[in-house]
């Protein structure tokens, strides 16, 4: 047993000894002889008990019907009717005490048993559990989804569209008509002269300006196709397109939104430009290129302002509205995010690589 | 567009360093792709003079050569170039040289011949890919110069990625230009004085196509000599432009075109007959090009024509029988303006590309041809000498671009760009650009020089400001919109909510190209109509997918060669299925798909390392179908889809449309793709899954349910999913719920049957259920599936 739980019964018995009265008459002096004589018995015996059944052995012969107790309450007759209630009381509160001791040997002994019960059931909580190891998202789609959240956010809707497109909404609606340099700079896998696989998602914003009227907020991401392989090249990409159309929006509010998204989609405050270029959909144009510290300007978006022939193509009057548009590759964002160096890796779909993304 | 930056510098000289110059042209919309040195590195090369040239006294081919290098004494050199000879200017590398590639030079002894250095060919010196000989100096290159500091080869090649719309910059005098304006300095043109004629001869010109053509300027030039060399400063700005020399009238052609961005050409005067026609091709008329090659030009093209033939594809490519030979002796100069318009897509179309059909499918200034004229007329003079004559103009005034009057309003102006700029800077900006400015109240008009053609709207003069301005110098700001909000139903199920059932299932998201290999659709969508790219990258990617097999099941047997024990794969994406009554033909459907193959779990030392089977992509499948809230409309019903295992394969419909399949991949595929053990794939189409039921809560019974288990025999080919089914669209009153929980097939019935174990529970929302109320219910049942399925039960 445990030093501290005989320290208990020790402490217990030398307290019961103590309330027992010092001077007293000779028959009843025997009596609390007796009594005395008994709890020490008791005591000792419960302290001995090793098992719930032995203490029940020890219950029954001081507390049971022909217990020593027992005995000793019976032979009160003896006393003088002075003497019995005072012996009475003390035998009772001798029972009290030894009902207690018991108790308490018995929560002890229970106890135990249990703990050696439970630490028969000990296993190596250090063995792998038993799980379905979860997949991950593919890089592509984590960063779009990324973008999804910060443009929704702020409002904009997430629209799709068809990538088996027509030369309306691919290109002449998007102010690039037949022949113009724009469309050879595309790589356009043609199925027919009028059809053709989408070299980016700014149909998708016709098709929607077709049928809603501004203010419009949306962006559509999707894949495009353009008719280059090699090291910087798959034939399958993803852009995010965006736009926005309402009364007075202007290059400035451009400028703001895509800062503010670039910052939140690397979550560091790189050092952005907004560099002229020339897209035929918008005018102005710019790119957007970011920078780390010490590090090269890398080019990351195009933009502009809607140019008032494309509006015109969907009806919407370019002297009432004006809108900004954006695209970006998820590819470039997706690598400079999470340090891919091999474009090719997002569609060769090795394990390997898509568990990092996990 | 590639051009020296000391050329450049010749014209207008900012106080730049390359960098600034490179950062600045960029800034202004003239990306700058890159900025390479024009020579590789060497040291100790300078201008020498052979003083004397001999036969080396042991060697054949060797010459013993007197050097001077403008030392106190000249250098023994052996020299091996048979064009080393007594009086001719060379390149010498001295003793202690490094020439490019780390090649010192060392005093060395050749066939018993001292030489102390090397007399330099181009291509020792990288100025050339291959050269013949040693690099010839002109006799005015003075002797002991540092060859580098001469030829100036501490300069930079800019390499400007220009956008469509900056035809005007196609032209060093372009880039000049803009630097000009981006620095407020004045651009230093080189004079260009018209060249008299010295002879009468013409060839008349006529236009027939003058809405294509409607400027066509010729002159010839008699007595050129072929045999003369490029002058090296002629030769070395080509090269730095990334031009090749070839000869010197050619040579002169491209000079101009880089210089003014006017495409040239030079015909042999003595191959032409009576006159210069310029006329739309017939079709199929043939020609022969310059390189060779023989295309059929079609209707729509402009060709330039003698009175018999087409003798040049207009504005593309000359034809090699009127072309320039080393015979040549007269030749017949063109300078023209070809409208874009007639150029534009046709080169593209016969494969072509050429320096001059780049620059007319973007424009020409058309105010330039007579100053290009005269800039090459003087250099041919200059070079190959000869005589001119008068220059003959065929035009037609309607048909040329007239310089383009635009308004710009202030208020728009601020609009667009959202910020003031001050009224006296836009006007300023304008003038810095060459732009006739009138500032008007609130607004200016403005009148663009004929090389910015490009500028015809208000836009166009928003985006000048805007980049002369400088982006970086409008601030930004937040947008402001109108809250509105945009209607999601509750009942469109996300696709991410099926990506993340799946994720949880252990599956990878792919994406696989859409384009896949022909063959694998024809196998696994047997007669089945495609669409087929014509002009894909290659054969294997040229088919659009029917399904997400192909792509899928590459992707699989891709990670089974790289080790890869589990796989599990899923994508979301459009299918291309030929329909003539959708949009373009072609029914794009969003599908989501997987394939599983290897083990069930990562091995697992307790589960061990089961392989995966039909029921547990089955399971995957249900979870997808469950995200509807509606799982017990969908029905698996055995299918016979080519792609799967007879045995092991089912088509899932709601009600009587095809939603998707889900099975084992039919084992004669396995080969194909590369697998090893059974693959299982599923392929859902979304619009059928993607709509779930809105919840509406019922009352939670405060009385006990009671389950009752029932055991019937059927027969084997009953399918369990039917006669579930059936129980379910019974009826029977109180059934809350019902499970298949066995299927015992075995010794104790005949080999035909099998026995089904279902548990029905039974509860009520008003009471506690009575024995009679079960029993009604399960002998309604039990008398179904005697009836419909042959059942007995098995315990009675």
């Amino acid at each position: 047993m445990a030093p501290f739980l005989f320290d208990f019964w020790y402490y217990l018995a030398l307290q019961i000894r103590a309330k027992l009265p010092v001077e007293l008459a000779p028959p009843l002096q025997r009596t609390f002889m007796d009594l005395q004589a008994i709890l020490a018995a008791a005591t000792a015996a419960i302290e001995a008990a090793k098992t719930p059944a032995d203490l029940d052995e020890v219950r029954v012969s001081y507390l049971g019907k022909k217990g020593q107790m027992t005995e000793l309450l019976k032979g009160l007759g003896k006393l003088s009717a002075e003497e019995r209630p005072k012996a009475g009381q003390e035998i009772n509160i001798a029972k009290g005490q030894l009902q207690t001791l018991l108790n308490a040997r018995r929560e002890a002994l229970v106890t135990a048993e249990l703990n050696q019960k439970l630490e028969a059931e000990r296993i190596d909580v250090t063995l792998p559990g038993t799980s379905v190891e979860p997949g991950a998202l593919h890089p592509v789609t984590r960063t779009i989804q990324r973008i999804e959240h910060y443009f929704g956010q702020l409002g904009f809707a997430v629209k799709q569209g068809p990538e088996v497109e027509d030369d309306f909404h691919n290109f002449d609606a998007l102010n690039i008509p037949a022949n113009h340099p724009a469309r050879a700079d595309h790589d356009t896998f043609y199925f027919t002269p009028s059809t053709m696989l989408r070299t980016q998602t700014s149909g998708v914003q016709i098709r929607t300006m077709e049928h809603e009227k501004p203010p419009l907020r949306i962006i559509s991401p999707g894949r495009v196709y353009r008719n280059d392989y090699d090291q910087t090249h798959t034939p399958m990409f993803h852009q995010v397109e965006g736009l926005m159309v309402d009364t007075h929006v202007n290059f400035a509010e451009l400028k703001g939104i895509l800062h503010d998204f670039l910052h939140h989609y690397f979550e560091e405050d790189l050092e952005i430009r907004f560099r002229p270029s020339y897209f035929p959909f918008t005018e102005p144009s710019a790119e957007v290129d970011v920078r780390r510290k010490g590090g090269d300007w890398l080019e990351v978006l195009g933009c502009g302002m809607v140019h008032p022939n494309v509006l015109k193509a969907v009806n919407i009057d370019p002297e009432e509205y004006t809108g900004f548009a954006f695209g970006m590759g998820v590819e470039r964002l997706t690598m400079l995010r999470y340090g891919v160096n091999d474009l090719r890796a997002f569609f060769e779909n090795d394990l390997r690589f898509l568990r990092q993304f996990s | 567009m590639k051009f020296s930056e000391k050329w450049l510098r010749e014209w207008v000289d900012p106080a730049l360093t390359t960098e600034q110059l490179a950062e600045q042209l960029s800034m202004a919309g003239l990306e700058v792709d890159g900025v390479e040195p024009v020579a590789s590195a060497f040291t100790g090369v300078v201008v020498g003079e052979v003083k004397s040239s001999t036969q080396h006294p042991n060697a054949d081919k060797l010459q013993v050569t007197k050097v001077d290098v403008g030392g106190p004494e000249l250098l023994d050199i052996v020299c091996g170039a048979s064009n080393c000879r007594e009086g001719l200017k060379v390149a010498v590398a001295t003793v202690g040289a490094v020439l490019p590639g780390d090649f010192k030079i060392k005093k060395t002894k050749l066939r018993g011949e001292p030489s102390h250095g090397m007399l330099c060919s181009a291509s020792e010196l990288e100025l050339s890919e291959e050269s013949d000989g040693i690099l010839e100096l002109p006799a005015d290159a003075p002797v002991g110069k540092d060859i580098r500091e001469w030829l100036q080869l501490d300069d930079v090649s800019f390499d400007v990625d220009l956008t469509p719309n900056r035809a005007d910059c196609l032209g060093l005098r372009g880039i000049a230009r803009e630097v000009g304006v981006l620095n407020n300095l004045d651009v230093v043109t080189p004079e260009i004085p018209p060249v008299e004629a010295s002879i009468e001869d013409t060839l008349p010109i006529r236009l027939e196509a003058p809405e294509a053509c409607a400027r066509y300027l010729g002159r010839v030039v008699r007595g050129v000599n072929m045999q003369a060399e490029s002058p090296l400063w002629l030769t070395e700005k080509l090269r730095r432009s990334g031009i090749r020399s070839i000869d010197p009238v050619v040579d002169i052609t491209n000079y101009v075109l880089l210089e003014l961005g006017q495409p040239m050409h030079a015909f042999d005067l003595a191959k032409l007959d009576t006159e210069i026609v310029v006329r739309m091709a017939n079709q199929d008329e043939q020609i022969t090009l310059l390189d060779g090659q023989k295309v059929k030009l079609d209707s729509d093209m402009l060709v330039i024509a003698d009175k018999q033939k087409a003798i040049a594809f207009a504005g593309v490519f000359g034809g090699q029988e009127t072309g320039v030979t080393a015979a040549t002796q007269d030749v017949f100069l063109e300078s023209a303006f070809f409208a874009p318009e007639a150029i534009t897509g046709r080169a593209r179309r016969l494969g072509l590309h050429t320096d001059a059909s780049h620059r007319y499918e973007r424009g020409v200034d058309p105010e330039l041809q007579a100053e290009a004229m005269e800039r090459a007329t003087a250099l041919i003079i200059e070079i190959c000498g000869g005589e001119a004559g008068p220059v003959v103009e065929a035009k037609d005034n309607a048909h040329l671009p007239t310089a383009n009057a635009v308004t710009l309003r202030a208020e728009r102006l601020a609009r667009v760009l959202g910020v003031n700029i001050a009224p006296e800077q836009v006007t300023e900006i304008f003038q810095r650009l060459g732009f006739a400015v009138e500032a008007l109240t609130g607004q200016w008009q403005v009148t663009v020089p004929a090389y910015r053609f490009d500028i015809s709207i208000e836009e166009d003069l928003i985006e000048e400001v805007a980049r002369v301005y400088g982006y970086n110098e409008i601030p930004e700001a937040a947008p402001l919109a109108r809250l509105k909000m945009f209607r999601t139903a509750e009942s469109k199920t996300p696709l991410a909510l099926f990506q993340q059932r799946l994720l949880a299932a252990g599956y990878q998201e792919a994406i696989t190209y859409s384009f896949v290999d022909p063959k694998h659709q024809a196998m696994l969508y047997p007669n089945a109509e495609r669409l087929e790219l014509p002009h894909p990258i290659s054969v294997d990617m040229s088919s659009m997918r029917l399904g997400l097999l192909p792509g899928l099941l590459s992707a699989a047997g891709y990670n089974q060669k790289r080790q890869q024990a589990c796989v599990r794969l899923f994508e979301s994406g459009l299918r291309f299925v030929p329909d003539q009554q959708a949009e373009n033909g072609i029914r794009q459907e969003a599908v989501i798909g997987g394939v599983l193959l290897g083990a069930q779990l990562a091995e697992h030392w307790r589960e061990g390392n089961k392989p995966v089977d039909f029921y547990q992509v089955k399971g995957h499948v249900e979870s997808i179908l469950a995200q509807t809230g509606e799982l017990h409309e969908y029905r698996f019903v055995a299918a016979n889809n080519p792609a799967l295992h007879p045995g092991q394969g089912a088509e899932i419909y709601r009600g009587d449309s095809l939603v998707g399949f889900c099975g084992a991949l039919h084992p004669q595929f396995e080969k194909t793709f590369g697998l090893k053990g059974r693959a299982f794939v599923f392929e859902l189409l979304l619009s059928a899954i993607d709509t779930r039921s809105v919840p509406m809560a019922g009352t939670i019974s405060r009385y006990p349910s009671i389950r009752r288990d029932i055991a019937v025999i059927v027969d084997r080919d009953v399918a369990a999913g039917e006669l579930l089914h059936a129980i379910r669209n019974v009826g029977a009153n109180h059934i809350v719920d019902l499970h298949l929980f066995d299927v015992y097939q075995g010794d104790s019935l005949s080999e035909d049957k099998q026995s089904l174990a279902i548990a029905l529970t039974l509860q009520a929302t008003e009471r506690t259920l009575e024995d009679a109320d079960v029993n009604e219910s399960v002998a309604q049942i039990v008398s179904l599936l005697q009836t419909e399925f042959n059942a007995i039960l098995r315990d009675s």
